[in-house]
């Protein structure tokens, strides 16, 4: 029997340059019409915390500031995870026009890409696709200019506050909420800062309408997303799929028919074992707390010959490096983390020392600071609830 | 007028103004939220997350320092989660730090120990992360010593040497576990641009920065028979000291403290506000000197402004940051190396005590003192001028050590021949101060009449303001001063050295024209000096600065000329203000020095 595959989508990726009509065309409206499209898409930020992204606009179109900004974060840490590389070298038109519309909308002159430091080599085809969207915004006579800024190589500069301090020439460490930053952000300045992948997405909703895109997906989670699929997959890449999806379904597509977990959205993200595979639904309601996490979109697949503890491990040793090391229970949690862990793997503490690091994942999850430190526990607790005989034996 | 905010924590209403925090609006009813990263002198960073509270219906909890109320806001400081969290977050502390509480300088003054008792942390803790990391201890430098092992990285000491100081000596190097406090390129402190203002050890909570102390070898001086040992007191520790032994803020205690220097067995006890006199004598003259050099002569070799000279950090940081101004700064020595200089010759001479036997001691509201104090210009007298620097804080302890109940001692005088002040030279140790004593003399040299203020307080230049800015106009003067008729005497006053580095600029960029800047390191001026009693605020800052001016107004003699102990010694020694004696023992010259 034949299997039933997901459907690819190609909304993204389509080769479409439509960017004058798509100005023209939301130019002429009003911004509370073209907000409103945009809230009613039911798009949601494809880089952070799944914030809608119309609303996010709408307050940054609220504030009465003179100098505003628009930053599209392509930033893009996560390990696993280039989906924004590839969007930004095939159509880095679309995410233009998507910053275009929102400096419009909010009143903004000034924008910035602030591309990942790794990305050095996509900075000429990107300069040459900014050259000719300045042309033609100079033509319509659009007074936006939009600059890319290098970023310094953590991934802690992601985050978006902690990108502003580092765009600042500051260390980057991530600010104190509230002030958002569609109050106060880049330059302490009204900013709309939207991942690579949600700008392109407004792309297509101001070309073929809100209901087209808002048919995609289900309740809380619309339109389509873009996937790393990564680990013990026959077929590693990019994948654009319609949010909703069973993780099941996925599974069936992409993993090599041993997997026993699937890690949905990378280090921040959760783990999601074998038995739980059919009633994991994807998208942000599928998420199994109300966290904050960079939907960075890595799907990694583990079959059976992984162990648990390893994966756990590289995730650990990875935030140990990365958190920022400004606040208490992530820059000293994550350290007590992993050593909590191996220390109860070689046995020098009793596996009940587990329960006390997960009370300590809990309490990093409420106090952190930011995404990065509140997200530990979504791993952590995940692997070591799913898969606890592996952590002592 | 901001608007009002209603909100409840722990079922009590508050009513704040908007913009305010929860930890505000806790203050004002008086519940009392923990914190370790915030101080009420520093822009807030809520990275500590002790300060951690529950708001009713969030799922997360919200960060008291920095998070503003909002109308109906419910707050609990105590919940079950609170609590526990709060725990884990002292105890994630505990577990970086290298807790050896018994053998610590802070020990029963600091704020995580403090914590810590209040939270139990108990056996069953975090695995201990120093003996696996290591750590490493600066202590390179002569006023401050620098224990990473202690640090708990609040930053409180960055944020004071950036914004405060707006020095940058200190900043955040690495991230993640490797995440510290560091200065250019991990140098020891000593090789920086650190001012050794010690205005980051009034700040850090911990026993991270503190002080080099000295007090086991004034102890062992002490202890010594062959030697003869002279403590002079800055003007500063007299309104602060009781803070450190139990006293309210702002109480004057000069005669317990020479009570109890004596009590401690000082040989002779004496005032650095003597030589506060005296500088206001030297440095006064050279003002004047200068003036007439450049608006008789036309000599363009001569700078103006002049700035003062007795605060070690202002030296140290011109000379890092604006080398190309040091001919304005006063060659005047600060009173603490002149009072050294003449101890150990004028003074030595008058007892009958050889210098290589006297030990010179001073206690200092300052750590920059301890620096100033090893620099190879102060060997005037032959020997290291003055040998060693307590702070007030040190001071404290060894009064202490000695068992003395400060609070009861009688009040007692300092010996005679340097122990005479005038109240110009208490207020040196309020911002303004040298200023305002430098202007009661020089106007009255040159007019031959008291200065034209009432009570001869100069108000202009009081106060915790920024920066000052005062202009005297100059009329009706002796025959001898008739260049300065009608002149207007333009000064200016700053604190902080945020607020030092703004006037300089102001100045090499032409924006500001000034004949005479005072300028002290420290906010408030040496009251909130880097080795005053620990806590400090503005609140403390101005009380102390009350007692200053109070025990001023109270002193017979007001102003630093009429004090018949400097008239005395220029009689008999020193002869006349900047003649040879005073270049060879009062003066002194500068050194440019790098920019990181
Ligand atoms: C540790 C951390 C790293 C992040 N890294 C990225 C990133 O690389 N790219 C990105 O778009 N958002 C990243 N974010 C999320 C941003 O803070 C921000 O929410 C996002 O850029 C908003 O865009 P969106 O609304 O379009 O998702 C990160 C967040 C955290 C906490
Ligand atoms: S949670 Fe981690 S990364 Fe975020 S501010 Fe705190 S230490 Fe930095
Ligand atoms: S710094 Fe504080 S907690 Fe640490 S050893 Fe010293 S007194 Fe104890
Ligand atoms: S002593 Fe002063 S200058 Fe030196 S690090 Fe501390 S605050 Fe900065
Ligand atoms: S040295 Fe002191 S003030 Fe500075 S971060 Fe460490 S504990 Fe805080
Ligand atoms: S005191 Fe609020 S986070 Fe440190």
């Amino acid at each position: 029997m034949k299997k039933k595959h997901l459907q690819r989508l190609d909304l993204i990726f389509k080769n479409e340059h439509d960017t004058e009509a798509i100005l023209e065309k939301t130019f002429k409206r009003s911004n509370d019409d073209v907000i409103n499209d945009l809230i009613s898409s039911g798009l949601k930020g494809r880089g952070g915390a799944g914030f809608p992204t119309g609303l996010k606009w709408k307050l940054a179109s609220e504030e009465e500031t003179e100098v505003k900004y628009v930053i599209c974060n392509a930033d893009e840490g996560e390990p696993g995870t280039f989906k924004d590389r590839e969007i930004l070298s095939s159509v880095p038109h679309k995410v233009l026009a998507g910053m275009a519309v929102c400096a419009r909308i909010i009143g903004a002159k000034k924008g910035f890409i602030y591309l990942r430091g790794e990305y050095l080599f996509l900075k000429p085809q990107l300069l040459e696709a900014i050259d000719k969207f300045h042309s033609l915004l100079d033509e319509m006579k659009v007074d936006f200019r939009v600059e890319i800024f290098l970023g310094s190589g953590a991934y802690i500069c992601g985050e978006e506050s902690a990108l502003f301090e580092s765009m600042e020439g500051k260390r980057g460490e991530p600010r104190n909420k509230p002030p958002f930053p569609t109050a106060q952000g880049y330059k302490d300045k009204p900013t709309v800062i939207n991942n690579v992948e949600t700008l392109a997405h407004t792309y297509s909703i101001f070309k073929y309408g809100p209901e087209k895109f808002r048919d995609l997906g289900i309740q809380d989670s619309r339109g389509s997303k873009v996937f790393s699929v990564s680990g013990d997959t026959p077929v590693p890449g990019i994948y654009e799929l319609e949010f909703g999806m069973s993780l099941q379904k996925f599974v069936d597509d992409f993993a090599d028919g041993d997997a026993k977990a699937v890690q949905v959205g990378g280090a921040s993200g959760f783990c999601v074992p074998r038995k739980r595979f059919d009633k994991t639904v994807i998208g942000y309601q599928g998420k199994l707390r109300g966290t904050s996490l960079p939907t960075g979109g890595s799907m990694m697949i583990f079959n059976s010959s992984r162990s648990m503890y390893n994966v756990l491990h590289n995730y650990l040793d990875f935030f140990v490096e990365e958190s920022c090391g400004q606040c208490t229970p992530c820059r000293v949690g994550t350290q007590q983390l992993l050593l909590g862990v191996e220390a109860v793997k070689k046995g020098e503490q009793p596996s009940s020392y587990l329960d006390k690091l997960m009370d300590l994942a809990e309490a990093m999850r409420i106090t952190a600071k930011c995404g990065l430190g509140q997200s530990v526990a979504n791993s952590f607790s995940s692997i070591v609830e799913n898969f606890k005989e592996e952590m002592i034996y | 007028m901001a608007e009002k905010i209603n909100l409840k924590i722990d079922n009590i209403a508050v009513n704040i103004d908007e913009g305010s925090t929860i930890l505000e609006a806790a203050q004002k009813i008086n519940i009392r939220i923990p914190t370790l990263c915030y101080h009420e002198d520093l822009c807030v960073a809520g990275n500590c997350r002790v300060c951690m509270v529950e708001q009713v219906g969030s799922d997360r909890l919200i960060p008291s320092c920095a998070m503003p109320v909002s109308e109906g806001m419910e707050i609990m400081t105590n919940s079950l989660k609170v609590r526990s969290a709060r725990k884990q977050v002292v105890e994630l502390l505990v577990s970086e730090h290298r807790a050896e509480c018994t053998r610590c300088y802070k020990n029963g003054k600091c704020e995580l120990q403090d914590l810590s008792s209040e939270y139990i942390v108990g056996e069953n803790g975090y695995i201990d992360l120093i003996p696996l990391k290591g750590y490493s201890i600066d202590n390179f430098s002569p006023s401050i010593i620098k224990d990473d092992s202690k640090c708990i990285r609040c930053q409180r000491c960055v944020r004071t040497c950036n914004e405060l100081q707006n020095i940058g000596a200190l900043s955040v190097a690495y991230k993640g576990e490797h995440m510290k406090i560091s200065s250019f390129y991990e140098k020891p402190m000593y090789e920086v641009v650190c001012t050794n203002c010690g205005q980051c050890i009034n700040r850090c909570p911990t026993g991270a920065l503190t002080e080099k102390t000295y007090f086991d070898e004034v102890w062992s001086a002490l202890n010594s028979e062959k030697k003869h040992v002279v403590v002079q007191t800055a003007p500063a520790v007299r309104i602060a000291l009781g803070e450190a032994l139990g006293m309210p803020v702002g109480e004057i205690v000069t005669g317990k403290l020479v009570a109890a220097l004596r009590r401690l067995g000082f040989n002779s006890v004496l005032d650095t506000d003597f030589t506060a006199d005296l500088t206001i004598i030297e440095e006064g003259n050279e003002l004047l000197q200068r003036l007439k050099k450049v608006l008789v002569d036309g000599d363009t070799s001569v700078k103006l402004p002049l700035t003062t000279s007795c605060s070690p950090g202002w030296v140290k940081f011109i000379e890092h940051a604006f080398p190309e101004y040091l001919e304005n700064v006063s060659t005047a020595k600060s009173p603490q190396q002149m009072f050294g200089a003449l101890a150990k010759t004028f003074y030595a001479k008058k007892i009958g005590v050889e210098p290589e036997n006297m030990v010179s001691i001073s206690v200092m509201p300052c750590t920059a003192k301890k620096y100033e104090a090893d620099r190879p210009e102060m060997r005037s007298s032959g020997y290291k001028d003055v040998d060693y620097v307590l702070t007030t804080r040190e001071l404290a302890l060894m009064i202490k050590q000695a068992g003395i109940d400060f609070s009861s001692l009688p009040d007692d005088e300092y010996d005679s021949i340097m122990g005479e002040s005038s109240g110009a030279a208490v207020i040196f140790g309020a911002t303004g101060g040298v200023m305002e004593a430098a202007l009661r003399t020089a106007y009255e040299v040159v007019t031959g009449r008291e200065v034209p203020f009432k009570n001869l307080n100069i108000t202009a230049v009081r106060g915790m303001e920024d920066v000052k800015e005062a202009t005297i106009k100059i009329e009706n003067v002796l025959p001898e001063w008739s260049f300065l008729e009608g002149a207007e005497l333009k000064t200016c006053v700053a604190h902080g050295l945020s607020n030092a580095k703004k006037v300089m600029e102001a100045v090499r960029d032409g924006k500001a024209e000034y004949h005479f800047i005072e300028i002290m390191a420290c906010p408030g001026g040496c009251l909130g000096g880097g080795g005053q009693p620990i806590p400090t605020s503005l609140a403390i800052r101005k009380q102390r600065s009350k007692a200053i001016y109070e025990e001023d107004s109270l002193k017979p003699i007001r102003k630093s000329h009429e004090n018949p102990e400097v008239i005395h010694i220029y009689e008999e020694f020193l002869k006349e203000p900047l003649g040879e004696k005073s270049h060879e023992l009062l003066h002194t010259h500068y050194t440019k020095r790098n920019r990181y």
